[in-house]
């Protein structure tokens, strides 16, 4: 849980340049079908919701329901008009949230 | 009754697989749990087929995670881009996989997951337009192994 999610995207780009962005976290995304040992279920943890932020504004998120894989992996592309900071925001059942930021700058 | 000989049991047989095969091999319509989302998602309207194009594997051996990359075909302009893409599984214990939202800023509407497929079925892309209009794809993965009991 606490480990940092992994993240990647170029450190620059030209302007109005679509780049790719991988996300990965660690997560067990426990889809609460599954039952432990005493055949009682185990109950439902996941990451319902991801975000991507650049320079506040919105630029892709998405939902997810339990038939996400264990440790999500999420790819997806952006547009860069300016340099900035994207946020990325993974939000847990339990309410908690993994955040990570990066930043981007444009090519000379 | 008379009792079937070695090659009438093989032509039944035969004949039973057929029959239970036959609903898959039709072009299956989303049923049950899938078809509810797709409902409340589209609020009603029947999606188009087309615009997207949805890559998984034709069999996945590891149904706890099956690389899903999807992409819609839209200019992704301040006036038209894609805005949303549901993605449903109708076989598993819940249909929802996860629904994706883009916006102009997304540059493109391309996406890569990675998904959880109890059984053999059908996954489901439904996408919405900025306009409102609905476009639809599916493709049927084989799930050797199941990915959601345990």
């Amino acid at each position: 849980m606490a480990e940092k999610p992994r993240l990647k995207l170029p450190k620059e780009a030209a302007k109005g340049e679509i780049i790719q962005i991988k996300t990965l976290v660690s997560h067990v995304m426990e889809s609460g079908q599954r039952k432990d040992a005493q055949g009682k279920p185990i109950p439902r943890k996941i990451i319902n919701k991801f975000t991507c932020e650049f320079n506040g504004k919105p630029v892709f998120s998405c939902t997810l329901e339990p038939a996400i894989s264990a440790n999500p992996y999420i790819q997806f592309d952006a547009r860069i008009d300016e340099a900035g900071t994207f946020k990325f925001a993974w939000t847990d059942d339990d309410g908690s949230v993994i955040t990570a930021e990066e930043k981007i700058s444009l090519k000379a | 009754m008379k009792a079937i000989n070695r090659r009438q049991a093989f032509a039944l047989g035969g004949g039973f697989v057929m029959l239970t095969l036959m609903p898959m091999a039709a072009d299956a319509e989303v049923t049950g749990d899938a078809a509810k989302w797709i409902e409340k998602f589209t609020g009603g309207k029947q999606p188009v087929k087309g615009k997207i194009s949805l890559d998984l594997p034709e069999i996945a051996e590891n149904g706890n995670t099956v690389p899903l990359s999807l992409t819609v075909e839209s200019p992704m302009t301040a006036d038209s881009y894609v805005k949303e893409v549901m993605i449903l599984a109708d076989g598993n214990p819940n249909a929802g996989v996860a629904t994706l939202m883009f916006t102009p800023l997304s540059g493109k509407a391309e996406a890569s997951i990675r998904i959880r497929l109890a059984t053999t079925q059908n996954v489901v892309a439904v996408a919405k337009m900025s306009d409102g209009s609905l476009f639809t794809e599916q493709k049927t993965v084989k799930v050797t192994i199941g990915g959601c009991g345990g």
